[in-house]
């Protein structure tokens, strides 16, 4: 089960999709004016990324190659009926919160992003746990982010209110710029802890199998997928090697 | 050999002025409209301001200090940002109001984007439009100890009689530094004469918005509510002293104009048609945001690029 963990604590940390790929932004600022708001969105997600891995992982051998795409929103868009469903019937206060982004979960780029990168070339198990791990990193960016809003927009965690009495609400925190504000300083504060890792030798790289497609900052020059030159750096690059391959 | 033969490098023509320089001239064009608002509100004000400038150089300096940049509040931008948010406060705002602002402005808008030259909204009314969405209750509460009720545009907004002469002087409820027509102009004369500032900017806005009202505000040409609008609120510092910012300004001559129009037209529809009686912050603020693409359109063609097809 070894890389079932790997693939938890890559979801989670290494690639979280919300601070560190920058997957699935929509909803991230849309939904998180409260801390139960992102959790939902954030298991609701889950759910539905850990069961289209597997499905499509499942299937990876019978889905043909050029309409894998359809294919993938087939199921997606399932689970996402189903869910949808499941919440309109048993956490309603959810349901309502949560509006029209139930039904975009089809259209959210960390599954279909995870679908493509991951399960359509992997087997079952590490699909599942990959789905897991990358909905509980999604869970937890958007719980923050939630808690934040919250915290400074009404003085509230969960609803509880935790702030003195004196405290004024800062509402633009619950608002559409509240967002920007609070991602953008989480992902500061995230990079500022990854920064501080790698001066201490830690290994912060992102592994090979989800890349997030940002090879400029991406220090692994051997990559297949290369698509950015960092020749200046000295390091050679496989530029050319694709350039022959276009041209044949 | 002699003077007239000597050789140097250029440049050979050199300049006192300073940002520095320039920013202290603004916050002497300023003094006017603060010692107004001190005089027309009372100490409180006095307290106010002080409170705003401490935070905003304060901002600035320990963001230097923890960043290991170098030390700008020598250039006196951040007291131009601190004062100019001051004025932009009801006299009334609780002393937290004034440092969250300044914290704002300097830190977010203008600090985290690359310190003055690089911030693309100017810092003290993206600070007040910060206040204002946030503390909306508070922002909007100009009772104070000389006056109580509504400030003259809203007045002007809801069909009461406002007194023009009382809002040229500025005896009239509203932000600090808004108040008085008159101090303000004495400031904008001030920057005019010293070179700092010209009227491309100012004069087009102040015109296009005349000319809009007077299609759209339903008085047609109707002397007394023209003089009401461009007394009241902030027109007069958002057109002097916030639109023709140096850093969120268009550089081309006639992006300036077109600039100057648009927010002319802003402030008319938000004025007229929006839902609160002013609209001078949030106009000048998207009018930052265009800059780039008016700068783009009014670029001017370099001597000898090829001549427009007829």
């Amino acid at each position: 089960m070894n890389s079932a963990k790997e693939r938890l604590v890559n979801g989670i940390l290494k690639e979280n999709p919300t601070f560190v790929l920058m997957l699935g932004m929509c909803p991230t600022l849309a939904v998180t004016t409260s801390a139960i708001n992102g959790l939902g969105m954030g298991l609701t997600t889950m759910v539905v990324l850990a069961l289209s891995n597997v499905f499509i992982s499942l299937l990876r051998n019978i889905i043909p190659d050029k309409v894998r795409i359809p294919a993938f929103i087939v199921i997606i868009a399932s689970f996402v009926t189903v869910v949808e469903l499941l919440l309109q019937g048993f956490i309603p206060f959810l349901y309502d919160a949560l509006g029209i982004y139930i039904p975009l979960i089809v259209v959210n780029c960390i599954i279909l992003g995870r679908a493509e990168a991951y399960a359509y070339k992997n087997p079952v198990i590490p699909s599942l746990f990959d789905g897991i791990g990358m909905g509980l990193g999604f869970t937890a960016a958007l719980t923050c982010i939630g808690a934040v809003r919250e915290l400074l927009g009404a003085g509230e965690i969960f609803g509880i209110h935790v702030m003195p009495d004196s405290f004024v609400p800062v509402s633009i925190f619950i608002m559409a710029p509240g967002a920007f504000f609070v991602l953008a300083l989480l992902t500061a504060i995230q990079n500022k802890v990854k920064i501080v890792g790698e001066k201490k030798g830690k290994d912060m790289s992102k592994i090979q199998s989800g890349c997030g497609f940002d090879c400029m900052n991406c220090d692994d020059a051997g990559c297949a997928h290369r698509m950015y030159d960092d020749s200046a750096k000295g390091t050679k690059t496989e530029i050319k090697e694709d350039e022959n391959n276009g041209n044949g | 050999m002699s003077d007239l033969m000597k050789v140097s490098s250029n440049p050979h023509v050199r300049s006192r002025t300073s940002t520095g320089s320039i920013m202290l001239t603004v916050v002497i064009a300023l003094l006017p409209a603060a010692g107004f608002g001190i005089y027309n509100f009372g100490m409180r004000a006095l307290v106010t301001i002080l409170i705003t400038v401490a935070s905003a150089v304060l901002t600035e300096l320990l963001f230097e200090i923890i960043c290991k940049k170098k030390i700008t509040i020598g250039d006196f931008s951040a007291v131009v940002t601190g004062l100019l948010l001051a004025l932009n406060l009801p006299v009334n705002v609780p002393w937290w109001i004034g440092v969250v602002g300044s914290v704002f402005a300097i830190l977010v808008v203008k600090m985290l984007f690359g310190g003055l030259g690089q911030n693309f909204m100017n810092p003290a009314l993206g600070a007040r439009c910060f206040l204002l969405i946030s503390f909306t209750s508070i922002m909007t509460n100009f009772d104070c100890d000389a006056y109580t009720g509504a400030t003259p545009l809203a007045n002007l907004k809801n069909g009461v009689d406002v007194n023009i002469m009382d809002m040229v002087i500025g005896r009239t409820a509203g932000t600090i530094g808004e108040t008085s027509m008159i101090a303000i102009v004495i400031g904008a004369c001030i920057l005019i004469l010293m070179g700092v500032i010209d009227l491309r900017i100012p004069g087009s806005y102040i015109v296009s918005f005349v000319i809009f009202i007077s299609i759209f505000g339903g008085h047609g040409l109707d002397g007394a509510y023209i003089s009401a609008h461009l007394a009241g609120g902030g027109l007069m510092l958002g057109a002097f002293f916030m639109a023709t910012d140096y850093v969120t300004r268009p550089i081309t001559k006639n992006g300036q104009y077109l600039f100057g129009i648009l927010l002319g037209i802003l402030t008319g529809i938000f004025r007229i048609f929006g839902p609160s009686a002013e609209g001078v912050s949030y106009a000048i603020i998207i009018g930052n945001l265009l800059v780039p693409l008016i700068e783009k359109i009014t670029l001017p063609k370099a001597f000898g690029k090829g001549g427009e097809k007829a």
